[in-house]
């Protein structure tokens, strides 16, 4: 029983990261139906920029909270910057063209990207600082769970809560809702389409990079590769839940979370990723439009 | 005289919305049928339905071809291909041809579900395959003279003239030797000139082709001129049918264009 | 001419791309030794290539919007001038004359190790333009194309190993594995849309990879295997040199083989029904084309090719591993395809000597192997989605009109 609820909390934070990162393919999906392959490699540099300016505040001699947060605060601002560039250099000119045109260029960006962080940065695996603390009043279920993926739990379902409102109840939420439904009469209707992808790049970006510095403070290792996984994982969680729903995306991290947590705790670990591949080409096949997504008519 | 498609209490939902409410229609050998309705009504949906890109959710298609040209049959949900290949080609409303390729090579398309060479064939290249091959040239081309495109032969399709890529539509299905030629508004977006020639073009393959027409269309002018018999829609509904003379007089179909209000 | 508007656009571009590239490119941290080092000169260098790339992609991109409302007033040109001349056959002959003997002599003019190269790029060029039937022709984003290499390889390997099979027998074998498992991955999938197709064809790619590098008992794992045997010719023994140069022209006579096939087919009723549904799978199918059947069609037939130079691929370096069939592996295929032209011949294999011969010759590049890849996939959709050598056979070989099609010629090309 303890190690079905071990599997099940692991499973669960495992679920929480691929549900943050699934939400920026959900919402680009949503919006101009077009798997953002990159999105991964953002969540990589969100990763990156955390782990380079945690240790610049290291060595300047900061407190570990203001370490916490202020590496938080650069990889949200650079990892938003770097979704917000890569629509206008590699999607934008392609909205016109066929949809494979667009993500054989998502592809392109993907590749571009991790190669650009391995030769600027390193190939090794790099020490991720614990920029969560310790919380003493977890210690009587620390065996259970820990301090750190209680934070991952909380920040997670905050980031849901406030994106759903964001979605709802803003005026931006409601043009981005406008622009997924039909984007040529919310351009008739005022909105301005290109803000409106760009806000949802960078929001999509935002929750990536959360999810970047969750999970490598979580883990202690990253690399400039650990986007490319994660991304197809995420994008996983994305197809299972319903691409294009937000609420969606959490579910379809959770169950993605479970089996892959279920499966190598009782099943075998070396073939971790092929239950995740395995789950994505099930899911496809029998039910691309998701647990919670609808299925539509082709229009003629 | 026989009716070579018959369709019976067609019913089309999506969801909650029913789009097409036990519709009958027919169409008989050698005539020209003209589908007509406000916009919205469901005449599109009407062909997808028949065309087997939708299933519909209840009534009966029923083809029954000319002799010699295959057999009666109920169609309801089969392959948009397997209902080309029984003898009912369609164009469609906003054009879809085949972009990058030449004027002949899309009519060549047409005869795709005439022919046989399959991957042996196309790769050895036997002397069945180059006299096939020939054949589906020549035929092609016939049918590009005929519909008055042979001028364009070699242009890719995308940089027709609007009117020409218009016909090289109706070329392309008449490529599939259907018994019945169904035409998803062929005039939209045609000019007067063009317009009469549609309508020459369109008797000339009843009379020389012996291909049935059911045509949607908006120009009111070319359907009573073309018509035999007119189905008018409105809401998914049939709500009159007959000839050209009786349909302009009808009532219901006045005030289903005109939107008069049904008090008045 | 340069306003002082297009300026101060591109210092702005500049000051973005610093700020953007200030945590990557300059600062290294080295967390063992805990040092930052701090890399200014690399600040400097990304301003200034932004400065000047802004002027030269803004230059492109307003090169495109005019080429597309040229396009759009009916203004088409004729086919380019490099494409006239190539097709000239006064032109065409010669040159290609001059092609075919320096393909035939490259042995003896270069070093086994060129020639070793050369070879590594032929099986590439097989790669590229089995890919071009699925991607190019068919229009079907296929991520996991690497895992029918795979496929091929593990087949000669495993064959040889086990029971001593001969390359020339695993040859055919190694296509018809290819074409099976193509309709085994291919019969499920391919009702997808296409975006979702190419995740799975991934996914697939990947699982491949995976049970090779952890099914141990069947594939020797991460380790691989070794010691297989190269191509036999007689049962004459070949010293290395001489094995290279064999291999060599193995690979020339397969190289033109799948020329001549694929040449044919995108040419044959089968290839102009891919072309179809490339261009509108909806128009297709009310066309009488089975949209399954011709998918199914293509995806075997490219797996098939895939499945001869995996077995040859596995001849020629005599070891496989797992770590050879990676998605990289798939994503320079598709690179080399979407570089050349996606649907054209002599694009592809343009495409794959210059993306393998380049960073095997500029050694400077061989760093940036990748990197280059990847932002050719990026520049070559938004600025020249054709590819380099845009599809030959838009213009199509049949003159169609009646004086010309009664004679046989029409057909033979």
């Amino acid at each position: 029983m303890e190690y079905f609820l071990e599997l099940f909390l692991g499973g669960l934070t495992r679920g929480s990261i691929y549900a943050l990162i699934a939400l920026g393919y959900t919402m680009v999906y949503g919006i101009i139906e077009l798997i953002n392959f990159a999105h991964g490699e953002i969540y990589m540099i969100g990763a990156f920029t955390a782990l380079i300016f945690a240790s610049v505040f290291t060595l300047l001699g900061f407190n570990d909270l203001s370490i916490l947060l202020l590496a938080s605060l650069a990889a949200v601002t650079w990892a938003s910057a770097y979704g917000y560039t890569i629509e206008k250099l590699a999607y934008k000119p392609l909205r016109k063209a066929p949809r494979l045109s667009a993500l054989i260029s998502a592809i392109g960006m993907s590749i571009f990207l991790q190669n650009y962080v391995l030769l600027a940065q390193t190939s090794d695996f790099l020490p991720f600082p614990r920029l969560i603390p310790h919380f003493s009043f977890m210690d009587p279920i620390v065996h259970v769970i820990g301090s750190a993926e209680l934070v991952i739990l909380i920040t997670t379902a905050v980031v849901m809560i406030a994106l759903t409102l964001l979605i709802k109840f803003t005026k931006l939420g409601k043009a981005m809702r406008a622009t997924a439904q039909d984007r040529d009469m919310a351009l008739l209707s005022g909105v301005n389409i290109n803000k409106v992808i760009s806000f949802t790049f960078i929001i999509g970006s935002f929750t990536a990079a959360v999810g970047g510095v969750l999970i490598a403070s979580h883990i202690g290792m990253i690399n400039f590769y650990i986007g490319f996984i994660a991304g197809i994982k995420a994008f996983t969680a994305a197809v299972l839940g319903g691409i294009g729903s937000v609420p969606g995306a959490v579910l379809g991290g959770m169950v993605l979370g479970w089996t892959e947590s279920f499966a190598t705790g009782y099943v075998s670990s070396d073939y971790e990723d092929v239950f995740a591949f395995s789950l994505l080409v099930l899911i496809l096949i029998f039910r691309p439009e998701g647990i919670l997504g609808r299925s539509t008519t082709q229009k003629v | 005289m026989e009716s070579i498609l018959e369709v019976t209490g067609l019913t089309m939902d999506f969801g909650g919305l029913r789009a097409l409410d036990h519709l009958d229609l027919d169409v008989k050998k050698g005539e020209i049928a003209a589908l007509i309705g406000p916009n919205g009504a469901g005449k599109t949906t009407f062909f997808n339905c028949i065309t087997g890109i939708y299933n519909p959710t209840g009534g009966d298609i029923i083809i029954r071809p000319p002799k010699g040209q295959g057999r009666k049959e109920r169609i309801n949900g089969i392959k948009p291909n397997h209902v080309t290949e029984r003898g009912m080609a369609r164009t469609f409303q906003n054009i879809r041809l085949f972009q990058n390729m030449s004027v002949l090579e899309n009519v060549m398309i047409g005869r795709h579900c005439r022919t046989r060479t399959g991957v042996a064939g196309a790769m050895l290249r036997f002397r069945s395959t180059i006299e096939e091959e020939q054949a589906m040239v020549d035929y092609s081309y016939a049918i590009i003279e005929k519909i008055g495109l042979a001028r364009f032969v070699n242009d890719l399709a995308k940089n027709l003239p609007y009117g020409a890529q218009r016909r090289l539509e109706i070329a392309r299905a008449m490529a599939t030797d259907p018994f019945l030629l169904l035409l998803d508004e062929p005039a939209a977006g045609m000019n007067p000139q063009e317009t009469r020639e549609l309508d020459g073009l369109i008797n000339k393959i009843r009379d020389e082709e012996n291909i049935a027409i059911l045509l949607i269309e908006h120009d009111m002018k070319l359907v009573m001129s073309l018509s035999d018999r007119i189905f008018v829609m409105d809401y998914g509904r049939k709500i009159a049918q007959g000839g050209p003379d009786e349909i302009k007089r009808d009532p219901t179909v006045i005030k289903a264009y005109l939107g008069e209000d049904p008090d008045a | 001419m340069l306003s002082f508007a297009e300026i101060r656009r591109s210092v702005l571009v500049s000051a973005w791309f610093m700020f953007l590239t200030f945590p990557v490119m300059v600062i290294r941290v080295n967390p063992i030794e805990e040092v930052v080092e701090w890399r200014w000169r690399n600040l400097i260098m990304v301003g200034a290539g932004s400065f000047l790339i802004s002027f030269v992609w803004r230059y492109l991109i307003a090169r495109k919007e005019r080429g597309k409302k040229a396009a759009e007033a009916g203004r088409a040109g004729g086919p380019p001038l490099a494409r006239r001349a190539a097709v000239h056959a006064g032109f065409h002959k010669p040159l290609m004359g001059a092609l075919a003997v320096f393909v035939l002599i490259f042995p003896f003019l270069f070093s086994t190790y060129q020639v070793n190269i050369m070879a590594t790029a032929l099986i590439y060029v097989m790669l590229g333009l089995g890919l071009n039937i699925v991607i190019g022709l068919a229009g079907l984003l296929d991520l996991g194309y690497v895992a029918f290499y795979a496929v091929g390889a593990y087949a000669y390997a495993l064959l040889n190993h086990h029971f001593g099979l001969g390359f020339w027998a695993v040859l055919p074998i190694g296509a018809v594995m290819g074409a099976t498992f193509g309709i085994l991955l291919g019969f499920p999938v391919l009702r997808l849309r296409g975006d979702y197709l190419a995740i799975v064809t991934l996914g697939f790619g990947e699982i491949i990879r995976l049970v090779l590098e952890n099914w141990n008992d069947f594939s020797f794992g991460p380790s691989g295997i070794a010691n297989i045997d190269r191509p036999g010719f007689f049962g004459v023994e070949m010293s290395l040199e001489a094995a290279t140069n064999y291999v060599y022209y193995l690979l020339i006579g397969l190289v033109l083989m799948t020329i001549f096939f694929v040449n044919r087919l995108q040419n044959s009723r089968i290839g102009r029904a891919w072309i179809a549904l490339r261009e509108d799978e909806i128009a297709c199918q009310a066309m009488g084309i089975d949209k399954t059947k011709t998918k199914l069609t293509a995806f075997a037939l490219g797996a098939t090719w895939a499945g001869m130079a995996g077995v040859v691929f596995a001849a020629k370096t005599t070891f496989i591993n797992p770590a050879s069939f990676t998605f990289l592996e798939s994503a320079i295929i598709l690179s080399i395809v979407v570089l050349g032209g996606m649907g054209s011949i002599p694009g592809v294999i343009v495409g794959a000597l210059v993306l393998i011969l380049l960073p095997e010759y500029l050694r400077a590049f061989s760093d940036y192997r990748m990197l280059l890849f990847g932002a050719i996939l990026v520049i070559m959709m938004v600025f020249r989605p054709e590819g380099l050598i845009a599809g030959a056979r838009r213009v199509y070989e049949f003159k169609g009109k009646k004086e010309t099609s009664d004679t046989a010629d029409g057909i033979h090309t």
